[in-house]
């Protein structure tokens, strides 16, 4: 089909709705409609992780981020029942700054990007580090210590989050 | 090529039509078991001993008047009981439910698919199909709609926890397997799971009966506080769309139960039986029996699951959280550290 492998048309649909999905995050105007479409992009990155061949990744990026992090979001949302009534509506002048700011950090990430050299493709398919015997394999023998390190972070990071949200600190 | 794809294609259509007429009769089987424990008939006007009953639900709820609300998401409002549904259903690809039948030295598994990483499938399927709750009681507009749903999703996520160990505990025992295949395949010979993990199965059927919103936790629903919870908005087959999904949810957690606990199509002198009927591995026979006794598991699990309901008083909301937090997760914690322990003497592990 036009030149394309089944493997590519896949990958452009596939990237094409991630990059439209990520977009209607920033452009919807009600918050939970952000969310949602957040979710969907989530589904669409596990789908390229799934072209990769990596279905351990692919899943636990649906169960983790897409189940149990974007529930609590919606859940947030939800309850702080955010619309135009009650949101304070910005003025003309932080909506141009916004604009300015945000344009130029696009300017330098693009600019960042120039000089590097171009990723070389991994052919799909034939990669077997995604399944879960051999990542599990790789991540307790050769990258044990940094995966150490990581959980003691998320562990600092967990106490931490618990001590803010407490209202009497003794 | 093409043979695959109809073979899979049957299996699918298989799967997805039992999954239906079992929570179909599941609603009549509920009736009926809460007539038996409160000492009275249950359906008995639809047919012999209420068998149309069924039918005739559905019937009315496909006729009855639909109600969307003025100021609710339309959109989100009908996706909702949609997207419950296809969640509930989309854990059941993963059952096998019988042996493999060999047709011309080919191998034909009854099962939708083997994902190699089912049991990490299974739980990001279950923590998805709270979405279906949450759009739904929010779209609604209505605050009792909102705290159902609220409720479902803090649940859900307090739950999903405790099970995710005593999962993890299980695969242990299991030999380090993720597939749903190879976990029930491994319980052939020897023992099924419940001899090794006690502790793990209460942990698991506990929250089971909380992810699947079913009495004492369906706090979701309560009707003496929340009308309808978060389904109070909706009527007709949307409804009937939520309380499909809840007992077809049951259904796929009793026989997930039955098959990572107990066995499976595996039973208790199976090959003894097969032996002296004569069979060959990858008869039909087999197969037929294998499902039988799988089938039989489940529909006892979905048994206990109602007589459950129909005994135990709801629990307080404070109660529910308590539960979940400070009693099943360290337990479940517990029973991860004794399962290593054992394993490791049972020289299944090394270090």
């Amino acid at each position: 089909m036009l030149g394309y492998t089944i493997t590519q048309w896949v990958f452009g649909i596939l990237s094409f709705m991630a990059i439209m999905f990520a977009l209607m995050v920033v452009f919807s105007r009600n918050p939970v409609n952000s969310v949602l479409y957040l979710v969907l992009t989530f589904f669409c990155i596990a789908g390229h992780y799934l072209i990769m061949n990596a279905q351990f990744l692919a899943v636990v990026h649906i169960a983790v981020y897409a189940g149990a992090i974007m529930v609590l979001f919606l859940f947030v949302i939800m309850l702080m029942n955010l619309n135009q009534d009650t949101e304070p509506q910005k003025t003309m002048i932080s909506k141009i700054i916004a604009g300015v700011i945000g344009g130029l950090l696009l300017l330098v990430l693009v600019g960042a990007l120039k000089g590097t050299d171009q990723l070389t493709t991994i052919q799909s398919g034939a990669s077997k580090i995604g399944l879960v015997g051999n990542l599990g394999k790789v991540l307790f023998r050769e990258f044990l210590f940094p995966f150490e390190i990581v959980s003691i972070l998320l562990l600092s990071a967990l106490v931490g989050a618990i001590l803010i949200g407490k209202k009497d600190v003794k | 090529m093409a043979e695959i794809i109809i073979y899979k294609s049957i299996i699918c259509l298989v799967v997805f039509v039992v999954s239906l007429g079992i929570a179909a009769y599941s609603t009549w089987w509920e009736r009926k078991f809460a007539g038996l424990l409160q000492d009275r008939w249950g359906p008995s006007r639809a047919g012999v001993w209420g068998l149309l009953q069924p039918l005739a639900d559905g019937g009315k709820m496909l006729f009855k008047e639909e109600i969307i609300p003025n100021v609710s998401n339309k959109f989100l409002f009908v996706l909702a009981p949609g997207l419950f549904i296809v969640t509930a259903i989309m854990a059941g690809v993963l059952i096998p439910w019988a042996p493999d039948v060999v047709i011309n030295s080919t191998p034909y598994a009854m099962q939708v698919a083997d994902v190699n990483v089912g049991v990490i499938f299974l739980l990001g399927v279950t923590s998805v199909g709270v979405y279906g709750i949450m759009i739904g009681g929010w779209a609604s507009n209505n605050k009792y709609s909102l705290l159902g749903a609220i409720r479902a999703s803090a649940q859900m996520i307090s739950y999903e926890l405790a099970m995710g160990i005593a999962l993890i505990a299980l695969i242990i025992t299991a030999g380090g397997t993720l597939s749903f295949r190879e976990i029930i395949a491994q319980q052939d010979a020897g023992f099924a799971n419940i001899v090794w993990q006690p502790l793990g199965f209460i942990i698991f059927f506990v929250c089971a009966l909380a992810e699947t919103n079913r009495a004492p936790f369906d706090l979701a629903e309560c009707e003496t506080e929340l009308v309808g919870g978060y389904h109070t908005e909706y009527s007709a087959f949307k409804l009937g769309l939520f309380l499909f999904a809840e007992y077809i949810n049951m259904f796929v957690s009793s026989a997930v139960m039955a098959g990572f606990y107990f066995g499976g199509y595996n039973f208790p002198f199976a090959s003894e039986l097969y032996h002296a009927m004569g069979l060959e591995t990858g008869s039909w026979i087999i197969s037929l029996i294998g499902f039988g006794a799988y089938f039989t598991k489940t529909l006892i699990f979905i048994s206990v699951f109602m007589w459950i309901r129909w005994t135990i008083p709801r629990f307080r909301y404070d109660q529910l959280m308590n539960l979940g937090w400070k009693a099943l997760l360290p337990l479940s914690l517990l029973n991860l550290v004794i399962t290593v322990v054992v394993e490791y003497f049972r020289g299944n592990i090394q270090f």
